[in-house]
């Protein structure tokens, strides 16, 4: 697009994701365990997992609604069938009573973070669905738990593959509501605080606050936040080796990473 | 009232670009065709009904009239209810007044729920 017609945040925003592509890049991994929300492109009212895991050979991307809307290109992403076994094995042994699908296309949550960390499209990837917006859902700490619980996936895995989690959701967001597209996100507060407990790694004090119904009144897809307490689960209750954030006219981007501790030094 | 049905209208339409040409074009025709012959199939299964669900009469009338402030109200889902409606608006709206006019519009008509519990999108 020409500079003319971007929109004024452009700049720092590709400055912005560049440097947090290369804090994955320093992490060499080999698989990319994604997590992200499908937005009602494959996924239904008529039969809506809470949790869900891709165990196909390979899974195409973007929806037509998604292109129009996004004007985000179609890819096709390999996948890890042995990876996505264990992973879903691993996550049954350990509770997490997991929905599964053979065919699963991919939409913007788990896209969106390729084109801009991963751009090359090299790796294979395990996408792992969550729920985070037709309620019931499950609870900020069930989110937490299921991170830790994949993380303990990751380490069992018997290779010497490095795998990364890659995963995306919100800060304060309104979609389809009276407070959405302002100047800023529904609750900068909330976003300044929510981005602190992370950066600081304190899921005592996101547990302890995080509710949804204080997600919910920050804004109506709030919720998606709950897929960073999952990320912070897949790291531990550890401060964040790189932190970041952009305000965007209509919600606020944070970019976290957290490298195994016995790597960061 | 059928919110699960409402929603399978928004889902079913949004993702196909020739039933979101004749929605934007004629809706009242397009619902019509919709309740007889695109509702009432299950998911995924050209075969199979579903004799399960209908719309009522206020939310035929709001599919019919494009009445996302309706919707909302009703507790249709607000992805699905902003996702369809830009899918419709956004364009001519970009032409005549600028980036995020309908979604700014959209917003402003809904400022009476600001502070107050919206309607519940649980089905």
């Amino acid at each position: 697009m020409p500079p003319k017609q971007q929109m004024p945040q452009a700049p720092e925003w590709k400055r912005k994701v560049e440097a947090y592509r290369e804090t994955l890049a320093a992490a060499k991994p080999d698989i990319l365990v994604m997590v992200g929300s499908d937005h009602f492109h494959q996924i239904f009212l008529d039969n809506c997992p809470q949790f869900l895991i891709g165990k196909a050979p390979r899974y195409d991307a973007t929806f037509y609604n998604e292109e129009r809307e996004f004007g985000i290109p179609k890819y096709v992403l390999e996948g890890d069938e042995d990876m996505s076994r264990f992973m879903h094995q691993s996550l049954m042994d350990q509770s997490f009573d997991f929905a599964f699908s053979n065919e699963l296309k991919i939409d913007h949550s788990i896209i969106c973070p390729i084109i801009t960390v991963r751009p090359q499209n090299d790796l294979p990837v395990v996408p792992i669905y969550t729920n985070i917006f037709a309620p019931p859902l499950h609870s900020p700490k069930r989110f937490y738990e299921l991170g830790r619980a994949i993380r303990k996936a990751i380490e069992d895995y018997p290779s010497d593959k490095r795998v990364a989690a890659i995963g995306t959701g919100h800060l304060s967001l309104e979609l389809g509501g009276p407070r959405q597209f302002m100047e800023t996100g529904p609750d900068p507060v909330f976003d300044r605080q929510a981005i602190e407990w992370l950066r600081t790694g304190d899921v005592d004090a996101i547990l302890a606050n995080v509710t949804h119904k204080s997600m919910v009144e920050s804004g109506n897809a709030t919720q998606g936040f709950l897929n960073f307490i999952l990320m912070l689960g897949v790291a531990g209750p550890e401060g964040a080796d790189y932190v970041d954030n952009l305000d965007l006219f209509h919600t606020m981007e944070a970019y976290f990473t957290w490298y195994p501790k016995e790597q960061a030094a | 009232m059928s919110k699960y049905y409402v929603n399978k209208f928004l889902y079913t339409v949004d993702r196909d670009p020739e039933l979101m040409k004749r929605y934007a074009e004629d809706p009242r025709n397009l619902v019509a065709t919709w309740e007889q012959s695109i509702g009432p199939r299950l998911i995924g299964n050209d075969v199979e009904e579903s004799t399960v669900v209908a719309l009522t009469d206020h939310e035929r009338e709001a599919l019919i009239n494009h009445d996302y402030v309706a919707l909302f109200e009703m507790g249709a889902h607000f992805f699905l209810n902003l996702t369809m409606y830009i899918g419709i608006f956004d364009e001519p709206y970009i032409q005549k007044s600028g980036p995020l006019s309908f979604q700014r519009e959209f917003a402003a008509k809904l400022q009476h729920w600001k502070g107050r519990d919206y309607p519940t999108v649980e089905v």
